[in-house]
């Protein structure tokens, strides 16, 4: 007799849990090998909580109320619960501090999509470490984390979340039609993203030095192609993108790093450089990351962090699809 | 705004040939004197063969429905793709770059009504709520909620045109050309809702990794267009 479970959820069965298992081994031994302690929080919390991290975007999509009526969320990633942790048992530890996870989190799903409703994340966040430093050992980690699952053709995406805020405060663009225009950016509606910079009325040069610097994406040379660009916001960003290069290369993990000044991940409290991870064998992103240097401030502690997660099942899709293109000699 | 969300699907996205989806139907004779044009062959489209697949040197066409393009290009089985605006509003929740307006098959989605016949405004007066038979329920629902009117959007998916006049619905929202499938039913348009054409989209991890050959398409692509 078949009893349904909801969709975008499912059951794990030997086989793949052998496989996954091994994954999860694999990333937390790179992660602790690192200094990264594993950590686990519940997954229920108290919603007003979670909303403090960021209350645009990560609010959960299941809430209920408990026995005492007090309003409980399931957590939709690992970043607000950890700062929420570090806020309250950290608060006078010495920084940095290094935290590790493999976890279960929560998110609506759009109907036949195929997509996870309770999907497991495996990542880092170090805490108290400012960039350029602290966004180079982070990348440095992705990468060991990268090579442990066997991906060695994956690369990472390199951008800054406050290149477009900046330029469009810089050009006079506030309330509405800048958040349309960064919404623009974020789901990369290029046609769209021309017409509304056409209308907020900057110029045809400006339009077109905002559309040109969202495809601006390779090797470092695009930080010179972006400065040519012009504008103070262009000159900031690229400087601390360029900052984060020269980290990276110093550390010798700069290889598979693209720098993308395009990029924009959806969750608020980015700021600062963003990461995306792709590889050639899956047509969706691995996972992200970047700095929240605001985040822990939300919750009483004034310290700059960084990090980022792996969705484990795409990886584990990504390892099986290297493997067999290794095996057919592609 | 969309929240990725862990979704898997296997296709391989970035190992040979760039990948090109073509959609069949009325952008398809268009679409391919476009990409004629950039210098791609597409002589093996246009003949009588019925494979779905034409591989090529440089890239490889995928033929098939346009509302199924961005289906396959946000998975990544294709890495780019053409499809009409109307089909990106539809599926709107699609993750796809939209990278370029190709300015071709240009049409306007519209309210239409029977001529002469007040229907719709009777409903929205009387009963608060028109009743819209569409073939683009989301795109109906989204312009009537943005201009604060109720509707039932209902979905059909052959001739829009036969709704209003059985009494199924009091107007439809559909796309229209020339108009004159509309004027042979005694239908007339009341509302332009957008006015759509062709556009190049773009799969997110394509986009990245593939990034000079897909500038250096759609850099022939605009000069193609005119843009």
């Amino acid at each position: 007799m078949i009893h349904p479970i909801p969709p975008g959820t499912r059951d794990i069965l030997p086989d793949e849990m052998r496989e996954l298992r091994r994954l999860h081994l694999a990333l937390i031994e790179v992660f602790e090998s690192r200094g990264y302690g594993e950590v686990a929080t519940p997954a229920i919390e108290y919603d007003e909580v979670l909303a403090r991290g960021d209350g645009r975007t990560a609010d959960s999509a299941y809430r209920f109320f408990d026995e005492s009526g007090d309003l409980l969320a399931l957590r939709s990633d690992m970043t607000v619960p950890i700062a929420r942790l570090v806020a309250s048992r950290y608060a006078s530890a010495e920084p940095p501090l290094r935290f590790c996870y493999l976890a279960n989190a929560f998110r609506a799903v759009r109907p036949q999509r195929g997509q996870m409703r309770e999907f497991a994340q495996a990542g880092v966040e170090l805490i108290g470490a400012p960039a350029p430093e602290g966004t180079a050992e982070v990348v440095e980690v992705l990468e060991a984390a990268l090579d442990g699952a066997g991906l060695d053709r994956a690369v990472i995406g390199l951008g800054d979340a406050d290149l477009f805020r900046q330029l469009l405060t810089e050009l006079g663009l506030e309330g509405e039609v800048r958040d349309t225009i960064l919404e623009r950016l974020a789901t990369h509606d290029l046609v769209g993203l021309e017409d509304e910079l056409s209308r907020a009325g900057i110029g045809d040069e400006q339009v077109a030095t905002c559309v040109a610097l969202s495809q601006l994406r390779g090797g470092r040379e695009v930080l010179d192609e972006a400065r040519a660009l012009g504008g103070a916001a262009v000159e900031r960003a690229t400087a601390r993108i360029g900052e984060t290069f020269e980290a990276l290369e110093a550390r010798g993990v700069a290889e598979r790093v693209r720098v993308d000044l395009g990029l924009l991940r959806d969750l608020g409290y980015y700021s600062g450089a963003i990461l995306e991870v792709y590889d050639p064998a899956l047509g969706h992103v691995l996972g992200g990351g970047g700095r929240y240097d605001g985040l822990l401030k939300r919750f009483g502690v004034d310290l700059p962090a960084a990090g980022f997660a792996l969705y484990l099942e795409r990886v584990h899709v990504a390892q099986m699809e290297e493997e067999s293109r290794r095996e057919s000699g592609r | 705004m969309s929240v990725e969300v862990a979704g898997t699907s296997r296709a391989n996205p970035t190992d040979g040939p760039l990948k090109l989806a073509v959609p069949r139907g009325a952008l398809l004779g268009s679409t391919l004197d476009v990409l004629d044009a950039t210098g791609i062959d597409t002589a093996a489209v246009r003949g009588e063969s019925r494979a779905l697949i034409f591989p090529g040197a440089e890239i490889t066409l995928v033929t098939m429905r346009p509302s199924d393009v961005p289906t396959y290009v946000e998975a990544g089985a294709a890495d780019v793709g053409i499809t009409g605006k109307d089909v990106l509003l539809e599926q709107a929740d699609r993750l796809v770059y939209e990278l370029l307006d190709l300015g071709y098959g240009r049409c306007r989605m519209v309210l239409a009504g029977r001529k002469g016949d007040e229907r719709l405004g009777e409903a929205q007066r009387r009963l608060g709520m028109m009743r819209i038979a569409t073939k683009y329920p989301r795109i109906a629902e989204r312009h009537f909620e943005a201009t604060g009117r109720q509707v039932e959007a209902i979905e059909v998916k052959g001739s829009v045109e036969l709704a209003p006049l059985t009494g199924l619905a009091d107007g439809i929202v559909d796309l229209v050309a020339t108009g004159r499938t509309l004027e042979e039913n005694d239908l007339e348009v009341r509302e332009e809702i957008v006015e759509c054409t062709a556009r190049f989209v773009a799969n997110r991890v394509a986009h990245k990794l593939r990034a000079e050959e897909i500038d250096a398409l759609t850099a022939r692509l605009k000069e193609a267009t005119g843009g």
